[in-house]
């Protein structure tokens, strides 16, 4: 997928000035923070269970490198065929070799945000292979040619109208205003491609070493079709994604669903151990899954690594400030949000991402719903030290930076600069105490708020005084 | 060097550069043979009530049947108070029943996309969600809970286990190893991919009806 997180700021002025976007951000806001808070209220010990499984997910990363190959040994031996690929380009052209050595024309696909990092769709499209991606968001997506603004609401940014036009225009039927009708027409337009399509692809929200299995969630029951359906299945997973056993598997579903929308379980959860068996009645004739690591080994030998936990519940997104009032778009990439601002930079280079790690307010909401404890504003401290190091953040912050620490290292001087900032301050905030605009690199943080004015006198002068009475 | 070589390699040095983290009671082979189980919340329920509870929860509707002749009246019950078509399939295992006796035509075989009403079996339910637990197989048609409109699926009051856990543990004793696929069903399908409004019936279901049979 295409790079735009260097225009954070042009995108993230836009979104914000853009009425429609605002909008469907206003009528998303909070509620899935609601459904989570609710959800974890039925688990008596949530933080144990919280805590487990980001201890599971460390073990499975320190051990990886067994854990993969002791989930390729039974996975080969269920008959699943196995490959490993390092780069996007590879994995692309792997699944169209696929695709094309069995004939296949037209390809079903249930979600991955895998495959939005490696441009799977356009890559097989040019090749010459008709997808069609069928979960609802990423189908609407896919018709308006857009990308997904949300990893488990792809189409959140999206209105009921506009979806409305967007359906009566591509299906080429009377323009419908009802959110049931429009759901239903999806429905029949694309279960004929369901039981049509030659392929199915998927991503896979877990590989379990115990048994050589893949697993996905889904609501919609696609993911059921995609799996089941076709002559062909093809599964594409990152290999942080592999986990030890049925159990800890457990354990981590009892955290997906409920940080993602709420809900206590997924509607559908499809654990998929080879191709179809002798006397089954369904299931593809070949079953092939693709082991990527794009990025995924550079950033397990960095200080990054906790980010590797992560089970892509979008729970960072949706309790963060920054994202409720930009949306995803801004962040210029597959994933947006707090996890976004850290697997971008770690992905496609911290200089293609400027932005991204200085885009929080550090609340920590996002690492205190995170339902494995990946300390996200830690993690984007660092990248923003990695900045500073690199001579990356712009000249004038740097030289801003290096004349306080000049100066704060400096009490009495700094006791005297501040004593005049916090009368000139008083001054320039005049009756109502409030500075409209500030000079040099303050200009951008006044020009959408006020700044409280000092009151014209340094803490360190109150303190004093209140000691001396 | 292969890819899978590379890959190796490079997660072997990028894991000798950080000390062995997370939980390490148990070494990878340990893990893979004992596979023990995580913290688990309180369970101190009643597993059938709670299955009934949950499967409401989700959206899917309950009735209690006391000997497995009664199942076609119990289908045709639900059918017509819902205004369904009276015809479907099932998974063979039901194909004996009398269902024209009950004013039915329900073919034993798997479902195609045009078949109204699918019945199922079900391996185990499981009670923390009110999930049904679905295996591939010779005589299981996945289709048969996935393509018809209505799922109707039957359960043994003696099948409902109290958590996910017990499920792969019941999985282990009485098969051994996993079918082809293993589903967890909760409720008919949906979506709220629109403006975060829930619909039911996205691509699968757009109703499951829960038959409890305690015999």
């Amino acid at each position: 997928m295409e790079i735009t997180s260097a225009q954070f700021k042009k995108v993230a002025s836009q979104k914000l000035a853009d009425k429609k976007v605002q909008a469907a951000l206003a009528h998303a806001k909070g509620k899935f923070v609601v459904a989570r808070a609710k959800a974890i209220e039925e688990l008596d010990n949530f933080e144990d269970i919280r805590r487990a499984a980001a201890d599971v997910r460390d073990h499975c990363l320190a051990n990886l490198d067994q854990y993969l190959e002791q989930w390729e040994r039974n996975a080969t031996a269920a008959g699943t065929i196995v490959h490993w690929v390092e780069s996007a380009e590879e994995m692309n052209r792997t699944v169209l070799d696929i695709a094309t050595s069995n004939h296949v024309r037209k390809v079903i696909k249930s979600k991955s945000m895998l495959g939005e990092e490696t441009g799977m769709n356009e890559y097989l499209e040019r090749g010459g292979i008709d997808v069609r991606e069928t979960d609802l968001g990423e189908y609407i997506i896919q018709q308006a040619k857009e990308h997904p603004s949300h990893i488990i609401a792809p189409a959140t940014h999206k209105s009921k109208d506009d979806i409305a036009t967007l359906f009566a225009e591509r299906h080429q039927r009377p323009r419908l205003d009802d959110i049931e009708e429009l759901t239903h027409e999806a429905r029949e337009i694309l279960r004929p491609h369901f039981l049509d399509a030659d392929m199915g692809i998927t991503g896979a929200n877990f590989l379990v070493a115990e048994t050589g299995s893949t697993m996905i969630v889904t609501n919609e029951g696609n993911g059921r079709m995609t799996t089941t359906m076709p002559r062909i299945h093809v599964a594409i997973s990152s290999i942080e994604k592999c986990i030890p056993t049925l159990e800890d598997l457990s354990l981590l579903m009892r955290l997906l669903a409920r940080s993602a929308t709420g809900q206590s379980i997924s509607n559908y959860l499809s654990v998929t151990t080879g191709p179809k068996r002798d006397g089954d009645s369904d299931g593809p004739d070949e079953f092939h899954v693709i082991l990527v690591d794009i990025g995924r080994t550079r950033v397990l030998g960095s200080d990054l690594r906790p980010a590797l936990r992560c089970i892509r519940c979008g729970a960072c997104m949706n309790h963060c400030p920054v994202y409720q009032n930009i949306g995803g778009h801004a962040y210029g990439w597959v994933y947006p949000g707090p996890i976004g601002s850290v697997l971008t930079p770690a992905y496609v280079g911290l200089e293609k991402a400027i932005d991204l790690p200085n885009a929080a307010t550090f609340c920590n909401q996002c690492g205190v719903a995170c339902p494995v404890k990946i300390p996200l504003p830690d993690l984007m401290r660092k990248l923003r030290e990695k900045q500073t190091e690199r001579k990356l953040t712009p000249a004038g912050q740097r030289v801003g930076m290096r004349v306080w620490a000049w100066l704060a290292s400096r009490p009495t001087l700094y006791a005297w600069a501040t004593r005049i900032v916090a009368r000139l301050g008083k001054l320039a905030g005049g009756k109502q105490g409030l500075v409209h605009r500030l000079p040099l690199a303050g200009a951008e943080w006044t020009r959408g708020r006020d700044l409280p004015a000092p009151r014209g006198k340094t803490f360190r002068e109150i303190y004093a005084a209140r000691n001396r009475s | 060097m292969s890819a899978k070589e590379n890959i190796l390699a490079r997660i072997r040095s990028a894991n000798a550069m950080h000390a062995a983290a997370g939980d390490v009671s148990f070494t990878p082979s340990e893990r893979l043979s004992a596979h023990p189980r995580g913290p688990m919340p309180t369970m101190q329920w009643d597993a059938l009530e709670r299955f009934k509870a949950c499967s409401i929860a989700a959206a899917s509707t309950v009735d209690e049947l006391s000997t497995r002749a009664d199942i076609p009246a119990a289908v045709a019950r639900y059918l017509k108070q819902n205004n369904l078509p009276m015809s479907g399939v099932c998974w063979p295992e039901f194909g004996d029943l009398d269902w024209h006796g009950a004013g039915l035509e329900m073919q034993p075989r798997p479902a195609a996309g045009d078949d109204k009403v699918g019945v199922t079996g079900s391996f185990c339910a499981l009670a923390e969600t009110g999930t049904l637990v679905l295996l591939s197989g010779e005589s299981q048609a996945a289709t048969t809970s996935l393509l018809p409109e209505t799922h109707i699926a039957v359960i043994s009051t003696s099948r409902v286990v109290v958590s996910m856990e017990d499920v792969w543990e019941l999985m282990r004793e009485e098969i051994g190893e996993l079918p082809r696929q293993v589903n967890f069903v909760s409720g008919p399908s949906r979506t709220a991919d629109i403006e975060m409004t829930l619909v039911y019936g996205a691509h699968g279901p757009f109703r499951v009806h829960v038959l409890l049979l305690d015999e």
